[in-house]
């Protein structure tokens, strides 16, 4: 059978068609993604870099689940105005431990890849009550019921074990002690030197301005608080990551 | 029994629903598993009620042989959910413009946009695709549905996996990757409804009477087979526990990104345009009732586009960590996607050259001819906004909103209205619509609405975009992110505006289909003949 | 394989590959023979249903 026949086969042969659709769709795909696998330098070598502490991976759960990404990027791009606004243009290292991605596609609000260490607790947890109280002309929705919610914590270890399959290096130290770190990082008067030396550059304390209980507010302002704080610019080497 | 296995199966996946709610230590899952009872329940003694214990048999099927039940059905949910999901997004417009209108927790913005793009996409154009497969596959394989009942189960499961998803939105369970929210467990019965779905239309060509398969099923089996890749892939994840509502993704950072927006971009290129294009290559030449233009450019129009489509998903990610080769490539690939879109829009067009007249006379072509008009447009300004200058501006900003809903409510609405108006008055047997006037004013409507929130959204887009970049004299930043917010007001009033239009037209295809159903046709003066001349009063 | 060789590969070889296979895919699709075929499977939707 000539080559000018086999488009006719196609035509006639469903299973040939569906076969063909596949791998004509599969190429794109493979010849894309997979090299991000294993290009060494997809990921810039950094310093800093630690997977989340138990409350922080709480209030990213959180900002996940009231879809703060439709509406924030954590994605810094390397523009002159983006970096005077936000800050040093995001690196994929900085998202290396986020199971899923952040990055964001639309900017109804500012970015928050590096918001952390910017307002106090306090602020936030104003913004986070009533928007436009701290700024009249956002659009933000009220998130006040966070600060009635109290923060489920008896599953938190589950959820770092999750995060160990999925490639996240948290040790067994860090799983067993998982909701201690947790209850003990929001507790102002903890004893914090462990979860110090297992999450370094971690921020510590009574997040929420209520002391006697531990809400979701306080897991999502822990969390708001350290993005973009862990790597160390002063160590990194632009030319070196260069692609 | 007739239903007798459906009604057995249906109630043994409600108990289990309840022992989900049960046993789980997760609240929201508990929540989610109470849904899934009430809904399963509902439907078991909806089936128990139809019951039947006489032996099988009797008259149950359409008279030319085809199974059009789950096409009925399919083209009245797809009217329904259509309506449904245009109100909510004139509830999220409505919500920008007037940020009090947000309800929390549950009607925040953050959870039902994610309510709107879901019940539009999935919902409104899942149903389109499904409903309109079945009959195309049917006519053009000369050939009734294979499986049985098991185009009911692709229906009804579909049906369920709306309320799943759009249920779990609002109580806060999604993975947040975009397009594609639901959690784990949802994903995976999609995944089964959608292997029936495969089954079902692939078993229909197999056992086919025409020896040859026709383009339309060309579009409808590739969109099939490349959302369940992409699905599985985009999807994968690993559950906190087995009655956990919560999981995380298997990729991280970079590498979940690009297979997020591979997803992303293909939900738009093979969901929303591949088989859309099945609907156009089928639809437009019976309405017209000419052959498509150009058969042989179909073929080229089909393998070019599937495999240059699936490469554009980093254009999502210009100037990201995502490294330059993949963005360039991206790039690339996405400009010269232009030449088979346009090929396609050129394909769908001409095959109404010499009935041209058509446009005046039958509001139905009309439509979709718009549909097509608003396919080239949307897939020009695609490729443009996808070179990394322009997306430097575009990123971010309403000039992407703007732009999807041009090819949204444009082409993937407008085919989908003119693909409905054909089928009602086939499915029902009934002589002609309601009314065609009634479709000249939805056409209007929509039209116009699709005009003022694309222009609006534009307009918003580019000046968020240069505010955001622009310096004065002393080298500062002129603007302050929040006046950027500020000065978006007027134009979130305005793209409410459009919405509310299109959203009346839909209102009036509703009423007009169910009048066709119910088998009213209004009296009315056939457009683009002259008015009959006035008779004298007896 | 290093990245370098691969993107060499890609913007030469490859390409070319590619721009010939589109091109036979365009003649092959528009061959005289096909012109009866496709006219026939063109007017399936028109048949009676």
């Amino acid at each position: 059978m000539g080559i000018m026949d086999k488009h006719a086969a196609i035509e006639r042969n469903a299973t040939l068609l569906l076969a063909g659709s596949l791998v004509v769709v599969s190429i794109g795909g493979i010849v894309e993604i997979a090299p991000l696998f294993y290009l060494e330098n997809t990921i810039e070598k950094v310093e800093g870099m630690r997977p989340y502490s138990p409350l922080e991976l709480a209030g990213r759960n959180i900002y996940i689940r009231e879809g703060c990404y439709v509406c924030h990027s954590q994605m810094i791009r390397p523009f002159r105005d983006e970096v005077e606004r936000y800050g040093h243009y995001s690196l994929a290292a900085e998202s290396m431990y986020d199971h899923p991605f952040q990055w964001g596609s639309k900017r109804t609000g500012p970015d928050l890849a590096r918001v952390g260490d910017r307002y106090s607790n306090d602020w936030h947890v104003q913004h986070l009550i009533e928007p436009r109280s701290v700024v009249p002309e956002s659009i933000m929705p009220s998130y006040a019921f966070l600060a009635s919610s109290p923060l489920e914590t008896d599953d938190i270890s589950a959820h770092l074990v999750a995060n160990q399959r999925v490639g996240v290096p948290y040790t067994e130290e860090m799983v067993e002690n998982a909701k201690a770190d947790l209850l003990a990082q929001a507790d102002p008067d903890a004893d914090w030197s462990g979860v110090e030396m297992r999450y370094p550059k971690a921020k510590f304390g009574d997040f929420d301005g209520d002391p006697n209980a531990l809400t979701e507010m306080d897991a999502l302002v822990a969390y708001l608080q350290m993005l973009g704080t862990l790597v160390d610019f002063s160590t990194y080497d632009e030319t070196a990551a260069q692609r | 029994m007739k239903y007798g296995p459906e009604t057995i199966g249906v109630s043994l996946a409600a108990f289990l629903a309840l022992l989900g709610a049960a046993f789980s230590g997760d609240d929201l899952f508990a929540a989610h598993m109470w849904v899934a009872f009430f809904t399963l329940a509902a439907g078991a003694i909806l089936l128990l009620r139809q019951v039947s214990f006489a032996p099988a048999g009797g008259k149950t099927e359409d008279e030319n042989g085809y199974m059009d039940g789950p096409v009925r059905y399919g083209t009245i949910a797809t009217v329904f959910w259509g309506v449904v999901g245009f109100l909510v997004g004139i509830v999220v417009a409505l919500q920008l413009a007037y940020p009090d209108l947000n309800i929390e927790p549950w009607f925040n913005f953050g959870r039902m946009r994610p309510l709107h793009t879901s019940a539009v996409i999935f919902a409104f154009g899942g149903n389109a695709l499904i409903a309109t497969s079945f009959y195309v596959v049917q006519r053009t394989s000369r050939a009734r549905l294979w499986g049985g009942n098991l185009a009911w189960f692709v229906f009804w499961g579909y049906q369920f996996f709306i309320i799943m998803a759009a249920t779990g939105y609002l109580l806060g369970i999604t993975d947040s990757r975009e397009y594609a929210e639901p959690e784990w467990y949802v994903d995976l019965f999609l995944t089964v409804v959608w292997v029936a779905y495969l089954l079902v239309f692939l078993g229909t060509i197999l056992i086919r009477k025409e020896p040859h398969i026709y383009v339309a099923n060309w579009f409808y089996l590739s969109f099939i087979v490349t959302i369940a890749m992409l699905h599985v892939v985009n999807n994968l994840a690993v559950p906190v526990g087995f009655l956990d509502a919560k999981s995380y993704s298997l990729f991280a950072g970079v590498q979940d990104a690009l297979t997020q927006w591979w997803y992303g971009h293909n939900a738009v290129g093979f969901f929303l345009t591949a088989g859309f294009l099945g609907m156009m290559y089928y639809f437009v030449p019976k309405q017209a009732e000419r052959p498509v233009y150009s058969y042989r450019l179909s073929i080229v129009h089909f393998w070019s586009l599937i495999f240059l489509y699936i490469w554009a998903g980093p254009h999502h990610l210009h100037y990201t960590a995502l490294p330059d080769w993949a963005q360039t490539l991206g790039m690339v690939f996405s400009i010269m996607l232009w030449m088979p879109s346009w090929g396609g829009m050129i394909n769908g067009l001409m095959t109404l050259s010499g009935a041209w007249d058509k446009l005046r006379t039958d509001p139905i072509i009309r439509m979709m001819v718009m549909a097509i008009a608003f396919y080239g447009m949307s897939t020009f300004e695609g490729p443009v906004m996808s070179i990394k200058a322009v997306n430097s501006l575009s990123h971010y900003t309403d000039w992407t909103i703007g732009h999807v809903h041009s090819g949204a409510l444009g082409w993937v609405g407008m085919i989908s209205f003119g693909a409905i108006y054909f089928l009602v008055p086939k499915l029902w047997n009934r002589e002609r619509l309601y009314s065609l006037r009634l479709v000249t004013w939805h056409f209007w409507l929509a039209t116009l609405g699709i005009v003022v929130y694309a222009a609006v959204m534009w307009v918003s887009g580019i000046q968020q975009g240069l505010m955001w970049r622009e310096y004065d004299d002393q080298g500062f930043l002129v603007y302050s992110f929040a006046e950027s917010v500020a000065a978006m007001h007027p134009y979130y009033v305005m793209r409410v505006l459009g919405g509310v239009l299109y959203l009346i037209g839909a209102l009036i295809m509703a009423y007009n289909i169910t009048m066709t159903i119910l088998g009213y046709s209004r009296e009315e003066q056939p457009i683009g003949q002259a008015a009959p001349a006035a008779q004298p009063a007896e | 394989m290093d990245y370098h060789t691969m993107r060499e590969f890609a913007d030469s070889w490859m390409l070319l590959a590619m721009t010939v296979f589109f091109i036979g895919v365009v003649i092959f699709a528009f061959r005289p023979g096909s012109k009866k075929h496709a006219d026939n499977a063109a007017q399936i939707p028109l048949k009676d249903d």
